[in-house]
């Protein structure tokens, strides 16, 4: 009898949360933060023009712990499957010394993404999704961690090891129960921040991802705080998989990384 | 305002001043109790939570035997305060010295202690002695960082003697050191054949479930089944209450195989590491006392190596 009024009460709170999500949508850029940060506005501020619409929406999933004792290695993944058409969705920290964290655009694949970030201190993690009509829907959620992920200098930078295997990929596919594929890949890299002493910047900046005729995918633009040796994990609806993919892109000095992904 | 009402108001304040002092040295009052358990044999038992600035660390089992030729001490706790505490401790107990101090592996709550004995006296296998000089000092900081005050004046000391496994005679206790791994890569057990009590380590956790910031599950299940083969009559846990039986050995052993068992699915079956956090432990484990935290924990030190696993299989380059 508990459990079906837990359920009950679950069912409930659902409801008027998706109630708050249209109210917010609607209501446009007054609303209040609901993550409650005072830096909201300086986010606000720097990711997007005066102009723009920007609202808090909750159809915008991002999952990560509540508690990351690893601050070095948090996984987060971002769905926007909710909303009608996605665009671009970009990822970042209120709170991190270097806030953006990764910015996508699902060209095919579904508008999501699983990956690793480094985080300096406890702070929201959001993502923006840009919807076809130019509105920005912001989700996001509270990661609690000790911290001193961000000053910390990478492994593999310690290690002559990395240097063989520097961009080397590793991939699998997987047919989803629900109908299309997911893809998941690692990289290996240092994904340094440069603010680590002595130790400069060194991260992937662009991936595509591609079926293997090269129809475009998935583009992903990264920054400092993607986790050392990323793993990424996409899914490809049914109306788009292939027979193969490919990956390939850059890091900011100017590495190339370049792999099949076969199945 | 006169010369008077100032100085009464100087004495207050100085009241107070030192009243508040009194107050925060007996908030730092572990309240050590040494239960006896076998024939000079005394357990320290903590509780079964996490590390906070309520408990100052005190989530460990410590141990001490009382011998005519000096007591053993089996680790010293997560901070300088405790140590002092269980060396006091001791000393209601017996006026025998301390001649031996026994670190079972190198985490913070089980050698944070150290400072409050002769350093001579201090001793652990190679590998835990390793460890503290590698990871103490980042252990120590973290500590200060969740146990807060209780750990003022704290530092890493590291033992210089080195333990070997095999028989040592102690008083007329005949015990053995067993020099296993898994919960760490140096996990010392004690194994006292004159009263058949068992100092497991870590490597046992009775209704906590087990950390695993080191853990190889593998070598950790293999260990386990040493000890269950010696016969013991009673075993000390490294957390969680003292047991006359087998049943927190198997315990951890059962949470050890459902988590191997699960990160393994998890990772062939393409999850995200999110989608592993989802998952909720099995009926059985739920009464363990901090499952959920150990198993985000768990999650986020072991899930990267099952995953680079499977996905080196089909990882093809196309340089
Ligand atoms: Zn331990």
């Amino acid at each position: 009898m508990t459990t079906h009024r837990i359920r009950g009460l679950a069912a409930l709170l659902l409801a008027s949360s998706l109630a708050v999500g249209a109210v917010q949508a609607a209501s446009g850029d007054r609303q209040a933060d609901p993550l409650d940060s005072p830096r909201w506005g300086d986010m606000r501020k720097e990711f997007f023009p005066a102009k723009a619409r920007v609202v808090f929406d909750s159809r915008v999933k991002v999952s990560a712990p509540l508690t990351a004792e690893n601050a070095l290695n948090v996984p987060v993944s971002v769905d926007a499957g909710a909303l009608p058409d996605a665009t671009e969705v970009l990822v970042f920290a209120d709170f991190n010394p270097i806030t953006r964290i990764v910015r996508f655009r699902p060209e095919g694949a579904h508008p999501g993404l699983g990956f690793r970030i480094k985080l300096q201190q406890s702070t929201p993690v959001r993502a923006a999704v840009k919807t076809r009509d130019g509105v920005w829907h912001v989700g996001g959620t509270w990661v609690n961690t000790t911290g001193g992920g961000c000053t910390l200098p990478s492994a593999g930078s310690a290690s002559p090891e990395w240097q063989k295997r520097l961009g080397e990929v590793s991939s699998r596919v997987w047919e989803r129960k629900e109908g299309g594929e997911r893809i998941r890949l690692r990289i290996i890299h240092p994904e340094d921040t440069g603010l680590a002493a002595g130790v400069p910047a060194f991260y992937i900046q662009e991936l595509k991802l591609t079926d293997e005729q090269g129809a475009p995918l998935l583009h992903i633009e990264g920054f400092e705080p993607l986790a050392e040796n990323p793993v990424f994990s996409v899914d490809i609806p049914a109306a788009r998989t292939a027979a193969g993919y490919r990956v390939s892109g850059r890091d900011n000095n100017g590495n190339a990384i370049s792999a099949v992904i076969e199945k | 305002m006169s010369i008077l009402s100032r100085a009464s108001r100087s004495v207050i304040a100085l009241f107070t001043l030192s009243w508040a002092l009194l107050l925060a040295a007996a908030d730092m009052d572990y309240g050590l109790q040494p239960v006896a358990i076998a024939d000079g044999t005394w357990v320290l038992v903590g509780r079964s939570e996490d590390f906070s600035t309520a408990n100052g660390g005190n989530i460990v089992n410590t141990g001490f035997i009382v011998t005519p030729a000096g007591v053993l001490v089996i680790d010293s706790g997560p901070s300088r305060a405790y140590g002092e505490q269980l060396k006091r401790a001791i000393a209601r107990i017996t006026d025998r010295p301390v001649t031996l101090v026994v670190n079972t592996h190198h985490h913070p709550d089980h050698f944070l202690g150290n400072q409050a004995f002769a350093p001579e006296t201090l001793a652990a296998l190679p590998g835990t002695i390793n460890g503290i000089h590698t990871e103490g000092g980042a252990f120590n900081d973290n500590m200060y960082r969740l146990a807060g005050d209780w750990m003022a004046g704290t530092e890493p000391v590291a033992p210089a003697k080195q333990l070997t496994a095999g028989p040592l005679d102690l008083g007329g206790h005949h015990l053995e050191l067993i020099a296993l791994d898994g919960h760490t890569g140096a996990d010392l057990a004690i194994f006292d054949r004159s009263t058949g009590v068992l100092f497991a380590g870590d490597l046992v956790f009775n209704d906590r479930a087990p950390t695993t910031p080191h853990a190889n599950l593998a070598a950790w299940q293999k260990a386990l089944d040493r000890l269950e083969g010696l016969g013991f009559k009673q075993l000390v846990p490294g957390h969680g209450p003292v047991a006359r039986d087998t049943a927190p050995l198997r315990q951890t052993r059962a949470w050890l195989s459902w988590l191997d068992a699960n990160l393994r699915q998890a990772a062939e079956d393409g999850l995200d590491m999110t989608e592993v956090l989802a998952i909720q432990p099995p009926a059985e484990f739920r009464r363990l006392a901090v499952v959920e935290a150990e198993y985000r924990r768990s999650v986020g030190q072991l899930y990267p190596a099952y995953e680079q696993q499977a996905l080196s299989r089909s990882g093809r380059n196309a340089r």
